[in-house]
């Protein structure tokens, strides 16, 4: 793994791998001395075009815990944002010697652009373009996942284990979001089976080869008792005048986890969120505070996926294989 | 003036035969024409090209080429993209009138018609603009331009679609004054306002803004239909769908007077390519479905697009060194138009050189209106020509073109073909493979 | 006890050291240097470094529950996983990280026996001790190892050793343990000299 752009690119044994090494950096993570030596010397760069305090701060803490070091460079304020283009905010990055750039763009496909340019040479991971990617909240949300679907309610051991068996439905914005098409392809990946929940206005056309159902009809799918249903943010700015759905209230009243729906799940499934919520429109009060909610886990789980992320791109001498066991080979079968 | 004598060319791709060159015509035709009697003495002192094997077309019209001059000289000048026309095969391009200053007046067409002129790699016939500064809302003066030195018969907003009904309705009403023709870039504005690829599959995974096929089709329906209506003649510009092709089909069994053009991209390219990321595959209208490509190639050979079109549009380089959503739309195409149409249409023996000739000549310039261009190849005819060898096979070299922009998307590609002479007006503009300097 | 057999891996010759029962006998003596060392197994703590230390820390731990009877084994057990504080990351394909899980008494003011299989250049022991650290301050540490091979990059020792083994460092030194590999046995793999 040289670049993590997105979650499709994974298999599932890279996908297992990640999630493992997540419940390794959790653990970690649960000490009094949460700091490790591991990325010690190496520079991070957080490479934010687009605003989002929340994902930049778990990738720096994540960064940070590892002992890499850290620089945030956020378009607002600096000389992309008097008009610097990518390429040589890259070759910059490139001159100061940044061994992975964390990179958040409005425009999808940049990282790829970034990874593929041959501008510099550090790793890139994507922290989020435009609505095409965000492969470490999928991982996060598979982390979650598994911890309580196979981990806590299962009775084993995750590690090691994928989703198989596992039903997730989202709902929501699925059209403009990149959560959406991440989690799509790395649950699928990982054995679960997604439902998609949406009104047709916010379904992609093209969505027919993509490795899930798609209902317009929420209550119908609830029917279906799923293991967890994650809601994705609504943005207001959506309806209206041309727009994809009339009213805010028609759509709390679809498409909203309000708290009859809620109380339609089954005991057993969990309910998430990428955040930051509205509530009220997409998510009830009843829903996001319950003990069913999992979505200030999520946050937490954002932190060691990401360290789990770094430390399999950055660990490593240049392009690393999957992990193997260098210290101790294989035993030499057949000497007596 | 130098004669020239091309030994052993297959004219259209038919039998060998000598073709000798003199003032600017076609002198003679025919086989061994150094042992005739009367022109005998002018074939034995006439420079030989020894054409042996090589296909002999009329020179190529393109009645789509952007040569971004006056306003975007970092691009490409008039001098540069008539450099690259020729090395192409062609003699004739017409320069579309999206420059800066918008080509909308007298003034700006003949300026441009000047600067082909002086260039002297290829006729340049200007394209005049259809509203004033390509708005979409006033008419701009066409009939000073058709009288003007340039003598423009081909109006466009091409970039912009004329989306308003009643301006286009007027515009095509209007041109039939000058027996110019309105060439459309069908696309519905309001249907592709953030769009940046064909909306379908690859759109989906990839989360770009999708550019639906009905925006071009929608477009063209209704533009068929008002041709039909005035009585007008329709150009459909860069037809990219199986749908358009349909509409198409349709208009001209109705007896509408409507031709089409298809580019060399969307003969030959599908929006597969976009998962790259990279902005030489951006273009508008984009890079369709294989199926999309499938139809194109019919609606080609079957006579229901006229035209292959290069819709040559260069861009400096940093305006495709960037992000999908920042880059400019729009490749280069004249130095790889001919080998792309080898390659889709001939090799997959769909047309014939015959073909080729009217896709890439004869019908251009008759909807051009260009009188002494894509004429027959016959004795007494002008003689602009293009020698084309069908064996050879090259890579693609984006930097090595005579473009002075670099978004080839066919950079790396192996195409079949090379020009190995262009003839304007009976003076080579390429010979061997490479451009005759200091005309 | 040492028998010549075919050299698979490295090509050369792998010579066995070890067998079963010179594994099993050496455990035991180390288990009793270690009780002997420590005046009995109050606050004696063993960490296994994964992979092989793992296990062969375990029998450590049953063999002093054998001697001494009020010790459980299992609570006076853990594992220690070095993989975040080595210093050679860099230069190894990525190495997939361990568990690490501390016996129920913690480490703290304990005397901490580390366990591992081989000991050479003493870096899996620094990034032990290092690791060490940052969980709880034992009031000593100390080290067991089945094979010492020699070749010491850094000032490290230690306390009980199954066998002194003198090695080129052409050669390859594997511990296989049944309960990993499937059989007990040390092999020296590369040219005899």
């Amino acid at each position: 793994m040289k670049h993590l752009l997105s979650a499709g690119d994974l298999s599932r044994s890279e996908a297992v791998t990640i999630l493992d090494t997540t419940a390794a950096m959790a653990a970690t993570q649960e000490r009094e001395i949460k700091k490790l030596p591991t990325l010690r010397g190496r520079t991070v760069v957080n490479l934010f075009f687009e605003d989002s305090t929340r994902t930049r701060i778990s990738f720096e803490t994540a960064a940070k815990r590892l002992s890499a070091d850290v620089i945030n460079f956020s378009a607002r304020g600096s000389s992309v944002s008097k008009g610097e283009s990518l390429k040589d905010t890259a070759l910059t990055l490139q001159a100061m010697g940044a061994d992975a750039v964390v990179i958040r763009h409005s425009a999808s496909g940049a990282p790829h652009v970034l990874a593929r340019s041959g501008w510099m040479t550090g790793a890139v991971l994507n922290a989020g373009d435009g609505t095409h990617q965000h492969p470490t909240q999928a991982l996060l949300d598979a982390y979650t996942l598994r911890r309580h679907l196979v981990g806590l309610r299962g009775g084993v051991d995750p590690v090691g284990h994928g989703l198989d068996g596992q039903h997730v439905v989202i709902v929501g914005d699925i059209l403009h979001s990149r959560v959406a098409r991440s989690n799509v392809e790395l649950l699928h990946t990982l054995g679960a089976r997604v439902t998609l929940v949406a009104p047709p206005t916010l379904v992609p056309v093209g969505v027919e080869p993509w490795t899930c159902e798609v209902s317009y009809d929420f209550d119908q799918v609830l029917d279906t008792e799923p293991d967890a249903v994650m809601m994705l943010r609504v943005q207001r700015e959506r309806m209206g005048g041309g727009g994809f759905f009339p009213s805010a209230l028609e759509y709390s009243r679809s498409y909203g986890l309000d708290a009859r729906r809620f109380a339609r799940l089954p005991d057993h499934a969990i309910v998430m969120h990428p955040g930051p919520m509205n509530r009220g429109l997409e998510i009830s009060a009843d829903a996001a505070d319950s003990p069913r909610s999992v979505i200030v886990e999520q946050v937490g789980n954002g932190v060691a996926v990401r360290m789990a992320a770094l430390y399999l791109l950055l660990a490593g001498a240049g392009d690393a294989s999957p992990p193997g066991h260098a210290e101790n080979p294989a035993p030499i079968e057949g000497a007596a | 003036m130098t004669t020239y004598l091309l030994t052993g060319a297959r004219v259209l791709g038919e039998a060998p035969t000598d073709v000798l060159i003199a003032d600017g015509k076609i002198a003679a035709l025919g086989s061994d024409l150094t042992q005739g009697a009367e022109a005998a003495d002018a074939a034995r002192d006439a420079q030989r090209i020894e054409a042996e094997g090589l296909v002999l077309l009329p020179g190529l019209v393109d009645l789509h080429t952007h040569l971004r001059e006056p306003g975007r000289e970092d691009a490409e000048t008039v001098a540069s993209g008539t450099r690259a026309a020729a090395l192409g095969g062609f003699t004739c391009v017409h320069a579309m009138a999206n420059t800066s200053p918008v080509a909308d007046t007298a003034g700006v067409v003949e300026q441009v018609w000047r600067l082909g002129r002086d260039a002297g790699y290829a006729d340049v016939r200007p394209v005049g603009a259809v509203t004033v500064g390509l708005a979409g809302e006033q008419l701009a003066e066409l009939g000073a331009m058709a009288q003007s030195a340039a003598a423009v018969r081909v109006f466009s907003d091409d970039g912009r679609c004329v989306a308003d009904p009643v301006v286009m309705r007027r515009a095509l009403e209007y041109a039939k004054a000058f027996d110019a023709v309105i060439a459309q870039h069908a696309q519905e504005p309001r249907l592709t306002a953030t769009a940046q690829m064909h909306e379908g599959v690859v759109s989906a995974e990839l989360g770009l803004a999708g550019w639906p096929a009905v925006a071009e089709e929608a477009i063209i329906a209704r533009d068929v239909l008002l041709a039909e209506h005035v009585g007008s003649r329709l150009h459909v510009l860069h037809l990219s769908t199986a749908g358009s092709v349909e509409i198409v089909r349709w208009a001209k069994t109705r007896g509408i007077d409507v031709t089409a053009e298809a580019t060399p991209h969307h003969l030959y390219l599908t929006d597969e390519l976009v998962r790259s990321y990279d902005p030489v595959f951006k273009v508008n209208p984009p890079l369709r479905t294989e199926a999309d490509v499938e139809a194109v190639r019919a609606g080609l050979a079957d006579g229901t697009i006229d035209v292959v079109g290069t819709d040559h549009a260069p861009h400096p380089r940093e305006d495709k060194d960037c992000e999908w959503a920042a880059a400019a739309f729009g490749m280069t195409g004249l130095e790889t138009a001919l080998s792309v149409v080898q390659a889709a249409m001939v090799e997959t023996g769909r047309m014939t050189w015959a073909d080729v000739a009217r896709v890439m000549s004869f019908e251009p310039a008759r909807i051009g209106r260009v009188a002494d261009q894509g004429r027959p190849i016959a004795v007494g005819e002008p003689a602009n020509l293009t020698l084309v060898d069908p064996d050879a096979r090259r890579v693609v070299v984006p930097q090595e073109q005579a473009t002075a922009s670099m978004n080839s998307p066919f950079g790396g590609m192996e195409l079949p073909g090379r020009v190995v002479a262009t003839f304007l007006h009976g003076r080579p503009t390429v010979l061997d493979g490479r451009l005759v300097e200091g005309r | 006890m040492s028998v010549p057999t075919d050299g698979l891996a490295d090509g050369g010759r792998t010579t066995e050291i070890f067998d079963p029962g010179d594994m099993a006998r050496a455990l035991v003596r180390i288990g009793h240097e270690i009780l002997e060392r420590n005046h009995g197994a109050a606050d004696v703590v063993l960490l296994g470094i994964p992979t092989r230390g793992v296990p062969l820390a375990r029998r450590l731990a049953r063999t002093i529950a054998r001697v001494e009877a009020d010790v459980d084994a299992d609570a006076v057990v853990g594992d220690l996983d070095v993989t975040m504080h080595r210093d050679d990351l860099a230069r190894q394909p990525v190495r997939t990280i361990g568990a690490t899980s501390l016996p129920p008494g913690g480490i703290d003011g304990k005397v901490v026996v580390l366990v591992d299989d081989v000991l050479y250049s003493g870096r899996t022991i620094r990034a032990a001790l290092d690791a060490l650290n940052d969980l709880g301050r034992p009031r000593a540490v100390q080290l067991a190892v089945l094979v010492d091979r020699g070749h010491r990059e850094l000032p490290i020792r230690a306390d009980y050793v199954g066998k002194n083994l003198p090695t080129s460092s052409a050669e390859r030194v594997r511990v296989l343990l049944d309960e990993i590999d499937g059989r007990d046995a040390v092999l020296l793999n590369g040219d005899v000299r």
